[in-house]
């Protein structure tokens, strides 16, 4: 096989790869039909988009009932519903699909807080807007306390509402969002006392977390709204949503902390070496050192629960707190539009889906931010 | 392993230059520790005056590197006494801060810290330790950097540099702290042949500037050249102890002999 050399020893230039393994061409051929099994899964796959697609296309878009302010848009020749989606139903009920029973004249509201949240966090992703450190500030201390006031009024001649009014997809964010950002420093300190070499300390975050873990979260929901009022002395109550928050918020720590101590545990000895030889005491080396690089690795299990977190929370339901998805049912019995709940469901999927996917999308974003190549 | 990569005649002869006063800055008194019931270090004692260059041998598992962690209380000793800069170490939280503040060190795998930047690397022990305003801080810095080499690196992370590099970072990193003593752990084991020198050379440099160092090291040709004194440690016993021309060429102990023949046998 003495083939003549094309170059000199020494001289050989970089050249381009053949042609059939680059550009569209050599995609399909690397991806979809690169061996006898990958071609089978191919057109499994292609005949599984071909029987799904059209039908589901079918039902939420071009058989669906579109336009029209009551259900006589929905019904069949017969008069019953039709078999596609009924989007009228959502849009004569998405006032209390959003706020649940919350007085009309009170919407503005939740409505300006809203706006609050969405002008800090759009400051917060975009990165040409300067003062980001204030925005988060901002999101983490005034904001909740005015969105205590406003909610709950009572004070600064605003009407008290009621928490038994609160409801929709309002309530099901206020749930969520207090969940996810009281689990994680309470996460955080549990995993730390996890890990503390002080036996006392170590034995109640152990305690905590194995017992909130072990435990559904629909029995600890029922625990705060039925069992927990039967332990307090007569005239003491606590309101119910802030029981089921509290539950809420502690169930999701305990899962927070365990995925924490992961992070934690991945952090090589070298590192708090490292930082102690320095003369960083334990509080800074935790905050500067060992905590950036933990929760980084962390930052899919922490999505994570906080996803679980937020789909967690239409279990309120079932101790009579109307979030999003009761609200949805609660609409889809009205006998005015019985037999549209498949449409509702399609439309909670939906919102459920938006809100999670849109979590999962920015810590990914986040992963790469902070990706520093090693 | 190679007898060195640093042949003594690459370099000048600084330690003919360099002085050593008579203030004692580390002490140590029959000093023990055990893991669990191992004893790893038995009666070590030491007195390194201010400006000594201190190298530590011996072969692995010995407590050579156990017993220089032990200095910046890295590891906790059991029994005996350990004073540097006056200060005795106990289990007081305080005194040790106070100490690794003054302690610097280098470790084999060079633990930056790979989140941050190598200037950030830099400046948070002095901003969050001692409390030096930012600019300063990243003046000192700067100033470092240039002094092993590679400013032009400030603003990329660990990751990205080769060991030599991350290694004279490192050493950077705890000059930055102003230190009085200076620690290293094996700072070129894990480097790649032809990293070593830079590291050493960086090492040589600081020698020279009058910086009381102790080396845990098996670059037996940096010994000769920098060290004041080279140390023998053997199964958590320091075995002997003598100035580099001594002990390399009239070993006394026959286990100094045997480790010798071996490391610089080929």
């Amino acid at each position: 096989m003495a083939e003549q050399r094309q170059y000199e020893v020494g001289l050989h230039p970089d050249l381009p790869p053949p042609a059939s393994t680059t550009g569209a061409i050599g995609w399909v051929r690397a991806n979809l039909i690169s061996s006898p099994v990958n071609t089978l899964f191919t057109v499994f796959a292609i005949y599984l988009v071909y029987t799904m697609i059209p039908p589901m296309l079918d039902w939420l878009i071009f058989d669906a009932a579109w336009v029209g302010d009551d259900n006589s848009v929905c019904k069949n020749e017969t008069g019953g519903p039709i078999a596609a989606a009924c989007w009228p139903f959502i849009k004569v009920w998405i006032t209390p699909f959003m706020f649940g029973r919350y007085p009309e004249s009170e919407l503005w509201r939740i409505k300006i807080t809203y706006g609050l949240f969405g002008i800090a966090l759009l400051a917060l992703l975009i990165p040409q807007i300067p003062f980001k450190k204030w925005f988060a500030l901002f999101l983490l201390l005034p904001f909740p306390i005015i969105c205590f006031y406003m909610y709950v009024g009572g004070s600064f001649g605003l009407m008290y509402v009621e928490t038994n009014l609160w409801g929709g997809l309002f309530l099901t964010l206020v749930i969520a969002i207090t969940g996810i950002v009281a689990s994680l420093p309470i996460g955080i300190i549990l995993a730390l006392g996890r890990r503390s070499n002080m036996p006392v300390v170590k034995a109640i975050c152990v305690a905590f977390i194995e017992l909130w873990r072990g435990v559904p979260l629909i029995s600890i929901l029922f625990m705060s709204s039925v069992m927990f009022p039967l332990f307090m002395p007569e005239g003491v109550n606590f309101d119910k949503l802030l029981r089921a928050l509290v539950g809420v918020t502690l169930f999701s720590s305990a899962y927070m902390a365990e995925v924490v101590r992961g992070g934690l545990q991945a952090i090589p000895k070298g590192q708090y070496e490292g930082a102690k030889a320095l003369g960083l005491n334990f509080g800074k080396m935790m905050y500067f050192i060992v905590m950036p690089q933990a929760l980084k690795l962390v930052i899919p299990g922490i999505v994570n629960t906080f996803i679980g977190l937020f789909k967690d929370t239409t279990l309120v339901g079932v101790i009579g707190l109307l979030d999003f998805l009761a609200m949805i049912q609660a609409g889809s019995s009205n006998p005015k539009w019985l037999g549209y709940l498949t449409t509702g469901f399609a439309f909670a999927a939906l919102v459920y889906w938006c809100f999670c996917f849109g979590m999962s999308q920015y810590s990914q974003h986040l992963e790469r931010k902070l990706h520093t190549g090693h | 392993m190679s007898e060195t990569n640093v042949g003594a005649d690459d370099l000048h002869h600084p330690t003919k230059t360099m002085s050593v006063s008579d203030e004692v800055v580390i002490e140590i008194n029959s000093m023990h520790k055990w893991y669990g019931s191992f004893h790893v270090l038995k009666d070590i004692n030491l007195k390194v005056s201010h400006g000594e260059r201190i190298v530590v041998c011996g072969p692995s598992g010995s407590g050579k590197s156990t017993a220089i962690r032990c200095i910046n209380r890295l590891e906790e000793h059991q029994k005996g006494q350990i004073i540097v800069n006056g200060i005795e170490l106990t289990n007081d939280l305080k005194k040790i801060d106070e100490i690794r503040r003054e302690v610097g060190m280098c470790f084999q795998h060079f633990n930056l810290f790979p989140h941050l930047s190598i200037l950030e690397n830099l400046v948070l022990a002095p901003m969050w330790v001692r409390n030096i305003p930012r600019n300063e801080a990243v003046e000192t810095a700067m100033k470092y950097l240039e002094r092993v080499k590679i400013p032009e690196q400030a603003a990329k992370y660990p990751g990205q540099l080769s060991g030599g590099q991350q290694q004279r970072v490192a050493i950077a990193r705890s000059l930055c702290m102003n230190p009085k003593i200076m620690l290293f752990d094996e700072p070129t084991s894990a480097l790649d042949p032809e990293m070593i020198k830079e590291v050493l050379d960086v090492m040589i440099e600081l020698a020279e500037e009058g910086m009381t160092m102790i080396c845990v090291t098996h670059e037996m040709g940096f010994a000769k050249t920098v060290a004041n004194r080279v140390i023998f440690m053997d199964e958590g016993e320091i075995i002997e102890e003598n100035e580099p021309n001594q002990f390399f060429d009239n070993p006394q102990h026959e286990r100094t002999q045997l480790f010798l023949s071996q490391i610089l046998a080929h």
